[in-house]
């Protein structure tokens, strides 16, 4: 029964992939030297589209297997099993929280997790810039700046924190005209 | 009824503007959830986050079930995060279906690289605004620098900073240092 194991293999891959959406390609390589309903190489090309199209990587994953090995049902079962482990987890995780609100000790936990789980998104921030705004296998010196990239950057910057109509404005639309920016200078 | 289907759009919402991984949804969630919807604070996004950085699966479900718990339950939890995956079941589907190298389009390239200089800036920007709700003293910038370093410089698994983070918390509030 094809979607029972899809759904079998996804919930294990979503109770033991710990962290982000990347944590569970070990498991998808896994998955696809055991049971062979896709091979490597496709696994690479589906990284490339999650990577590419909205969703958390994950669960485009999850979705792009599924659907590969069983169709559109399958996609659905291999996307659930994926979140069913963390659904049932957090959901038990916050009844603890909501009973352990008031101890003095879990609120002591939280003021050292919150710099701690700041800086971890300061760090994925410093990955995505490292990837993008420099050139990390040039010297230190002018050849070492994306300087298109560089140039966009700061007209974002300025945009989102100081011109007062743009500052306001949602967070999509300049994704979505940085895209363009990309497309019409051929990034 | 009502807002179980709010959680479902919402939530429906911010994954289909989340392009790349679950730190570029940080933007999206401050905006949608925090901003118009008032669901939660900053103070509590980072909170979900850092428990999302210990816990199975991956951190966008698990903000989406937090989320959706606080507001209506185990049901609220459930369809906040089926209304998160509800977007990349559509789309990859339709993608698998049509063309399988769509992600060997040039134009999708350059758009992509495009996106990722503006989610440096939007992360840029995110950080900003946790720092002002999580950084409250001398301990909270010692702990983020160490934390920033340890996860730039070292292949330590994010597991062991959020436990040394929570430790280092109990300790010095224990022994009567940092602002309560």
């Amino acid at each position: 029964m094809i979607y029972l194991q899809l759904f079998y293999e996804f919930f294990k891959t979503g109770l033991f992939a710990v962290g982000g959406g990347l944590a569970t390609l070990p498991f998808l390589n896994d998955m696809a030297d055991r049971t062979g309903w896709f091979t490597r190489a496709q696994l690479a090309d589906m990284l490339a589209v999650s990577e590419s199209t909205p969703g958390p990587i994950g669960v485009n994953m999850a979705t792009y297997v599924g659907f590969t090995t069983a169709g559109i049902p399958g996609a659905l079962i291999a996307t659930l099993g994926l979140v069913t482990p963390s659904i049932i987890i957090i959901l038990i995780v916050a009844a603890f929280l909501r009973a352990f609100r008031d101890n003095k000790y879990v609120n002591a936990a939280f003021y050292g997790l919150r710099p701690a789980s700041t800086a971890m998104v300061a760090a994925a921030g410093i990955g995505v810039v490292l990837l993008t705004l420099v050139h990390t296998d040039q010297p230190l010196g002018l050849g070492f700046f994306n300087w298109p990239s560089m140039a966009l950057a700061a007209v974002v910057l300025v945009l989102t924190r100081w011109v007062k109509p743009t500052k306001d404005l949602h967070p999509i639309v300049f994704i979505l005209a940085s895209a363009a920016v990309g497309v019409a200078l051929q990034f | 009824m009502k807002e179980l289907l709010q959680l479902f759009l919402t939530f429906a919402k911010v994954g289909v503007m989340t392009f790349g991984g679950g730190m570029a949804m940080l933007p999206i969630l401050q905006r949608e959830v925090v901003e118009s919807k008032g669901w939660a604070t900053d103070e509590e996004l980072t909170d979900y986050f850092a428990i999302g950085q210990c816990t199975p699966g991956i951190i966008a479900v698990n903000t989406a079930t937090f989320i959706g718990q606080k507001r209506k339950g185990v049901l609220g939890g459930i369809v906040a995060t089926l209304g998160m995956v509800f977007p990349s079941l559509v789309i990859i589907t339709a993608l698998a279906g049509l063309i399988t190298n769509f992600s060997h389009l040039s134009w999708v390239q350059h758009a992509f690289a495009g996106i990722r200089v503006c989610v440096c800036v939007l992360i840029f920007n995110a950080v900003v605004k946790l720092w002002k709700s999580a950084v409250r003293d001398v301990w909270g910038i010692v702990i983020f620098a160490a934390v920033l370093a340890l996860t730039l410089f070292t292949p330590l698994s994010p597991i062991v900073f959020v436990l040394l983070a929570a430790l280092a918390g109990i300790l010095i509030q224990t022994l009567g240092g940092g602002r309560k």
